[in-house]
């Protein structure tokens, strides 16, 4: 078995117009910047986003949606640092929002990686963010049914990864990668490192290669926070 | 009048910090909130959780020294403790939601005095952006608010009911401002400590509802800070 592609081009190579993609990271921390990048090169269109945020800056989502790639976002805080990028857009009405509350958005990706199509949870119940869904009580106590988040496609950022797809993360970069590389139909990995299988210890896997469909080995990863600071653009 | 006596936002943050004890599982809400961590006191040692996957996380890096994939949940660089771990989002907002943390302290545009809280907007203008609010105000063992006792043009915070949009239902137990200490018990605001300088006639007609009595109510002391 081997997942490696060569390329992050290879990468998101099939990422057609339309597609309902599953971008990694909380901010800049484990976002996989590169392969987004490779994605604005191709620049499919009329893409459904999933993401905690909503991009930051003139890179990374940023500046997939100036390219007008984005119809739709599906996330928890569409503000950032710079958020001019989706919110021009948005107040024009040219992008569509799902506001998802952090939690829950976690728990919507779990959940379709999972095969569970729907669970009950107490966030947001009483609120307007759970307008039109049902209303179960359990114990005396009110839930929110939540239904599953799939995607046709994820791209995620991992630190060491393996022929296998076995991904290790970095520090706090971890987030909401291990769920979305469960939750997509294709999911690709930019690592820094690509390593034999047996390089990684398997006590020491946190996403296993069963998830994965493709590991890209970007060597010395650009750090999105990192680059909004120093003012970068893309393209 | 109230604008002389009343506490900063540091004396808040420490008034709520000594309520904190030792090894409680803490997660304190984005911007004012994250003041208390610098408050505990001697000899205690909270182990601090944020939504995007750490516990037991420590003071913000000398300047220069950032690692941007190690922030909080404010987007903030952190640094670890010893005995910090990693998690992935799903986990996270179980630690949240499935009841494991002691204390979540969270500011806030309302609270009502049924516990219901309001701190994620204030109208329907501009991008809506909710985070990890709607999650954190249900599952920790007390959920506290920390906030001035009036807005900035002197409205109550502390009111009968929310007219801004709802983040949690009856979900604050506790609530810490610059003027005094009052619980949420059985639907109702129950002063626990006020401000020696301000007088009960006084503090009830900048709160919007009744502020009931339980036994003594202490003195709100703090040091200068």
């Amino acid at each position: 078995m081997d997942k490696t592609i060569a390329t992050v081009a290879d990468a998101v190579a099939d990422i057609h117009d339309g597609a309902t993609v599953m971008i990694g990271g909380f901010g800049g921390s484990g976002a996989p910047i590169e392969l987004i990048h490779a994605l604005i090169d191709k620049g499919p269109k009329n893409l459904t986003v999933i993401n905690n945020n909503a991009g930051n800056g003139k890179i990374g989502i940023g500046a997939m949606i100036d390219a007008g790639m984005v119809a739709k976002m599906v996330c928890s805080f569409p503000r950032s640092s710079d958020p001019r990028a989706f919110t021009e857009r948005y107040l024009d009405g040219k992008i569509e929002l799902e506001l998802v509350p952090q939690g829950t958005l976690a728990e919507r990706i779990r959940a379709g990686g999972a095969g569970i199509p729907a669970f009950y949870t107490p966030t947001s119940f009483g609120t307007e963010l759970a307008e039109g869904k049902p209303i179960e009580v359990f114990e005396g106590r009110s839930y929110v049914q939540e239904r599953w988040l799939k995607a046709d496609f994820a791209i995620v950022k991992g630190e060491l990864g393996d022929p296998m797809g076995n991904l290790t993360y970095r520090l706090a970069g971890r987030n909401f990668n291990p769920l979305m590389c469960m939750a997509a139909k294709r999911t690709i990995a930019q690592v820094s490192k690509i390593v034999q299988p047996g390089g990684i210890d398997p006590e020491q896997v946190i996403t296993p290669g069963i998830f994965v469909d493709g590991v890209v080995q970007v060597a010395n990863p650009q750090q999105e926070e990192a680059l909004i600071r120093a003012g970068a653009t893309y393209p | 009048m109230i604008n002389d006596i009343k506490l900063t936002n540091a004396q808040i943050a420490w008034r709520a910090a000594q309520d904190i004890e030792d090894g409680a599982y803490v997660n304190l809400g984005i911007g004012f909130p994250e003041m208390v961590a610098q408050y505990q006191p001697e000899g205690r040692e909270a182990i601090f959780h944020t939504e995007n996957g750490v516990l037991g996380f420590g003071q913000a890096p000398a300047e220069g020294d950032e690692d941007w994939d190690l922030i909080n949940a404010g987007k903030k660089a952190i640094t670890l403790k010893p005995g910090a771990a990693f998690f992935h989002h799903a986990d996270s907002f179980a630690m949240v939601r499935g009841g494991h943390l002691d204390v979540a302290i969270l500011g806030a545009y309302q609270i009502a005095q049924n516990g219901d809280l309001a701190n994620w907007r204030v109208g329907n203008k501009g991008v809506p952006a909710v985070g990890g609010a709607m999650d954190l105000v249900h599952g920790a063992g007390r959920v506290a608010v920390i906030t001035d006792h009036v807005t900035k043009d002197g409205k109550p915070k502390l009111v009968a009911e929310c007219t801004f949009p709802l983040t949690g239902v009856g979900c604050v137990t506790r609530v810490y401002t610059s003027l005094a200490v009052v619980d949420i018990q059985d639907g109702h605001f129950v002063l626990r400590e006020k401000l020696p300088q301000i007088s009960l006639e006084d503090l009830q007609a900048v709160t919007g509802a009744e502020l009931k009595l339980d036994g003594p109510v202490a003195d709100l002391i703090v040091p200068e800070l």
